[in-house]
């Protein structure tokens, strides 16, 4: 098959012959290929990784995705794409995907301590649908859970949502983005009653101020940095302040760093309210016509086990949630507290940074744009940190409206179209509506066609708490679909795998590749991934956007949403639903769950037919309906008319996205503000229209200690994250040789005052030990991240240096979002005898 | 018939194979076996700097770098891959300049320089170490898909 240059030679000399001769030659005899050999079949999808939500171009020839590039008309991106975008070609192609299910057997039966082996669909759902009605009778719908994910496609989510909390009648449902935003989106409810920005990316070309607090977009939202980056180099008067707990690419490119000390970031954002308030810089009239005063309960605990000394000794561990109406007078006494002196004692920051930081958002003339993303969301006070940030932009005014703008950005590619907006969180239904209230039940049991009282209102387990249940042996039947969370939960030694592995549960692993969460479940079922199915992701800015499916998955491969929906089959309404509910319904009797979710006369609504025929789409043609269509439009339902509204479903596939709500066929692209959206009425204003009385609460919290911080033993702080070239637990770059190559596995980042101290070299083997765990890794004095004495960051995208076997399952104890950043450890070398023993 | 041996391929790339992923390397994917065992960490991955061009995988993707960028400053003082591959120092570097894309804005105007929006060059640029790939990846290129009968070796992996 090799071509060598000698033949290349020949023939291009042939080509030049011919030409020179003024005749043509046959084909094969040119030295390029031409006409039809050149044609590729182009679509639009966005990408597969981050919340940026970047269009793509993909390129298809026979069958196969052979080519992507940055989609020109994509607005957020306007043809640009970072490394892991452009080599989205390969990521469906490692040479290890799954294509058939494996369960584990012994004896051609399931057995928990077999091996895995090949099995049928049918043997696959058979078992698994024995074991789901077994713990259903034996223990109950709350003994049944499943962890999705916002990588989700909308529809995926929603029948999700369908089938566990109507289905099972279980709230036992979470996404992974309880681990990446739950804290952003609590705090959207508590202090606008609607979730999601108010602004959007366009805020980029209007700000003169980015501040980011604990947010490293350079790597982590590459090409919303562009953006940053275009916007600071073309205009002279705009600047970049970065807060993080250690230096890297985005302070390389930032006018100020300002490195604090971990959690201290609250004193930092409290002493700013607090020079807002003592130079006079209160927009008086906005903040007494649109804001309410709230101080939240404090001393609330770390979410981590009750039975854990630090929840007991906690005031208001069991109501941390609570806040109560207070005024100005007594948050600006609480404030009051937190002056330059004590936000530069608790933080480390020299004061006249934190001052020239304060003049920024004080000064009414500078459009603040603020950002973040895990440094704030993955935090024990994280909720707190989000609401200290909207404070700053309430007390002066500056929010919705073009380049004033708070802005939450994500993590996943839909953890706002999927886990937000669709409601897969334990505690949510769609559009914002919650399990606990009744109406809104009520509301979900109408448009699902249900009998009424069939959905449970009581809240679910949430992610760290599903961990802790199944280890507890609580919960005993459990679906895990798109995520990797034995890698990325917190704790996962003590607190994750022994529930995977505990006798009592059956744990069943949806996934295109073998993952480390695969290889401990009892059955895995091979997943199709990304354009090798028809989806919908919604993006930080709330975009929706849609793609088709470009090609086929491997061998048996099946989406997500034809397992969720092929599953439901299994089970009939007498099952698993109240002998009482049926007769109080008796048409939803001996019904399977697969008629009343998805037959539903809504769902089934739209043929085939409609499908676009330039595109397969295996779902539908499974169905005998337009899966994606009826699902999507059934779910529309719930937002329109209130500020949610969603585009026909058509429509998303001829543009490149919309922003809702979309209201007569336009998007909004700042909410909030009169003229600007079409929920606020003429003459307001602005009105904060998801609360009742449309005001926006301004939260007092104070500053609180980490759960644990670094002492004579346990000497460094850890902090986890991500790399630009690699997604999350690395399961699809990784198998990308050349993003492989880029970043070929974990190390620790250390100050190299701290390596000479402890006498480790860079590149020497070293053990990272806290309390909970070790790994074994490599040193880095040097490269992209430059941490401060005391502190080291490790990335969890290696799975051979698990770094969460290290970290600590605390959350925020009101958002239970895990602080990934903050934990004390020690780092030692490898002696000679670790490396004996265990080569 | 191209088709068919891919669908060969794939059927027979047993569902966790040994064959397509190299022993030592399993953990980076799947992690320790067990689960709880610690792996010893393998060493550090040396930059590949031969400063010899790779193919790329399809026209639109970023070249990668072919020498250590150890040090290099992309701050707001300096770009410091502009010093060889500006269009004004090609000459003298003998580096490829960049690409003519990065001279437009976001509106598409041709600018007379560097982009603001590309200032960032590893955002898209990597440089590569000399890690065996942990796995085969069957992606096919678009050329061996119009004229299998004629593929130059390909790259490094």
């Amino acid at each position: 098959m090799d071509l060598t240059r000698r033949t290349i030679l020949k023939t291009q000399a042939a080509a030049a012959a011919a030409a020179a001769a003024g005749v043509s030659i046959p084909a094969e005899a040119q030295n390029i290929p031409t006409g039809e050999d050149i044609q590729l079949q182009w679509s639009k999808a966005p990408c597969r990784f981050c919340g940026t939500g970047c269009g793509v171009m993909v390129g298809v020839k026979d069958g196969r995705v052979v080519a992507t590039h940055g989609d020109m008309q994509a607005e957020v991106n306007r043809g640009l794409n970072c490394v892991k975008g452009y080599f989205l070609s390969k990521i469906m192609y490692g040479a290890d995907r799954l294509t058939q299910p494996l369960m584990r057997m012994k004896n051609g039966q399931f057995a928990k301590d077999g091996e895995f082996q090949p099995v049928s669909w049918d043997q696959a759902f058979d078992e698994m649908a024995r074991q789901w009605k077994k713990v259903l009778k034996e223990k109950g719908p709350e003994a049944v859970g499943m962890f999705g994910s916002g990588q989700w496609t909308i529809w995926e989510g929603y029948a999700a949502s369908k089938l566990m909390r109507a289905g099972f009648r279980t709230n036992n449902l979470d996404p992974n983005a309880r681990h990446c935003m739950a804290s952003a989106a609590v705090t959207f409810i508590r202090t606008f009653g609607m979730d999601e920005p108010m602004g959007c990316y366009d805020d980029f070309e209007h700000a003169d101020a980015f501040v980011l607090w604990g947010s490293n977009m350079a790597e982590m939202h590459p090409i919303l940095w562009t953006r940053i980056t275009d916007r600071r180099l073309s205009h002279p008067h705009v600047r970049i302040a970065t807060l993080s707990t250690y230096e890297h690419r985005t302070t390389d490119l930032s006018d100020t760093a300002l490195i604090f000390k971990p959690n201290s970031d609250l004193a930092i954002l409290n002493y700013i309210a607090n020079y807002i308030i003592q130079n006079g810089a209160v927009n008086r009239e906005f903040v007494e016509r649109h804001c309410n005063f709230r101080l939240a309960n404090t001393d609330i605990g770390y979410g981590l086990r009750p039975d854990n000394v630090l929840e007991q000794r906690a005031q208001h561990a069991n109501d941390a949630q609570v806040s109560n109406p207070s005024s100005f007078e007594d948050y600006a006494k609480l404030m009051s507290q937190y002056t330059v002196e004590k936000a530069s004692e608790l933080s480390g920051v020299p004061k006249e940074r934190l001052e020239a930081l304060a003049k920024v958002y004080a000064d009414p003339k500078v459009k603040v744009m603020s950002l973040w993303t895990m440094g704030f969301n993955q935090h024990v006070r994280g909720v707190w940190a989000n609401h200290m940030v909207y404070n700053l932009h309430l007390l002066t005014g500056k929010i919705s409206e073009p380049g004033n703008s708070p802005f939450s950005l994500t993590g996943q590619p839909s953890a706002c179209g999927t886990a937000r907006e669709v409601g897969t969180f334990s505690h949510r239904l769609p559009a914002d509506m919650q399990v606990a209230n009744p109406e809104h039940r009520k509301h979900a049991e109408e448009i699902w066609k249900l009998p009424h009282g069939l959905l449970p209102g009581k809240v679910g387990y949430h992610a760290v708490q599903q961990d802790r249940m199944l280890k507890d042996g609580k919960l005993n039947a459990y679906w895990i679909m798109c995520n990797n969370n034995l890698q990325t939960a917190p704790n996962t030694n003590n607190e994750t795998y022994p529930g995977y592995r505990n006798p009592a549960n059956f744990v069943v692993v949806s996934d295109p590749y073998p993952t480390v969460t695969a290889m401990a479940a009892d059955l895995i079922l091979p997943a199709a991934m990304w354009v090798e199915k028809e989806g919908a992701y919604g993006n930080a800015e709330r975009r929706t956007h849609f793609w088709h499916q470009l090609v086929n998955a491997p061998g048996d491969a099946r989406s997500d949403l034809w397992q969720l929906m092929e599953f439901s089959k299994r089970f009939t309404t007498d099952e698993v639903w109240p002998k009482e509910i049926l007769d109080a319904s008796p048409d939803h009797k001996g019904k399977s769950l697969f008629d009343v979710l998805f037959a539903n006369g809504e769902v089934n609504k739209f043929p085939v037919s409609e499908v676009d025929p330039a595109y397969e789409n295996r779902e539908s043609k499974a169905f005998g309906f337009y899966v994606q269509k009826g699902l999507f439009e059934e779910y529309a339902a719930f937002g329109r008319g209130h500020g949610h509204d969603l585009a026909p479903f058509d429509t998303y596939h001829q543009v490149r996205g919309l922003r809702w709500p979309v209201v007569d066929g336009k998007e909004t692209l700042w909410r909030y503000r009169e003229g600007l959206d079409p929920y606020v009425e003429k003459g307001s204003g602005v009105q904060f229209y998801g609360n009742p009385d449309k005001k926006a609460n301004i939260m007092g919290a104070p500053y609180e200690p980490p759960a644990e911080s670094p002492d004579a033993e346990y000497d460094m702080w850890l902090v986890t994250g991500r790399v630009l070239e690699h997604w999350h637990s690395g399961s699809m770059t990784l198998r990308v040789p050349e993003l492989y190559k880029a970043f070929s596995g974990a190390v620790v980042f250390m100050h190299p005052d701290d390596a000479a101290k402890r006498n480790l070299r860079r590149g020497q083997e070293v053990k990272v030990v806290s309390r909970r765990g070790e790994i074994r890794s490599r040193i880095e004095t040097r490269g992209r991240n430059k941490v401060p004495p005391g502190l080291i960051f490790v990335p969890f995208f290696d799975a051979s240096q698990l770094i969460n076997k290290v970290t600590l399952d605390a959350t925020d104890p009101i958002s239970k979002q895990t602080d990934f950043k903050k934990c004390a450890v020690k780092v030692v070398a490898v002696s000679a005898a670790d490396a004996g023993g265990q080569q | 018939m191209r088709r068919g041996v891919f669908l060969f391929l794939v059927s027979v790339v047993p569902c966790l194979a040994a064959g397509a992923i190299l022993a030592q390397d399993a953990p980076r994917l799947r992690g320790p076996d067990p689960f709880t065992r610690e792996v010893p960490a393998p060493p550090m991955q040396r930059q590949i700097t031969d400063d010899v061009r790779v193919g790329r995988n399809y026209p639109d993707q970023p070249p990668v770098i072919p020498h250590s960028i150890e040090g290099y400053a992309v701050d707001l003082n300096a770009n410091k891959c502009m010093s060889c591959h500006a269009r004004k120092f090609t000459e003298q570097s003998q580096a490829p300049m960049i690409s003519v894309t990065h001279y437009q804005d976001r509106a598409g105007n041709t600018l007379g320089g560097l982009a603001p929006r590309r200032y960032v060059c590893v955002a898209c640029h990597v440089p590569q170490t000399n890690a065996k790939p942990l796995v085969d990846n069957v992606f096919t290129d678009m050329d061996a898909i119009t004229e299998p009968e004629r593929q130059p070796a390909r790259g490094r992996h």
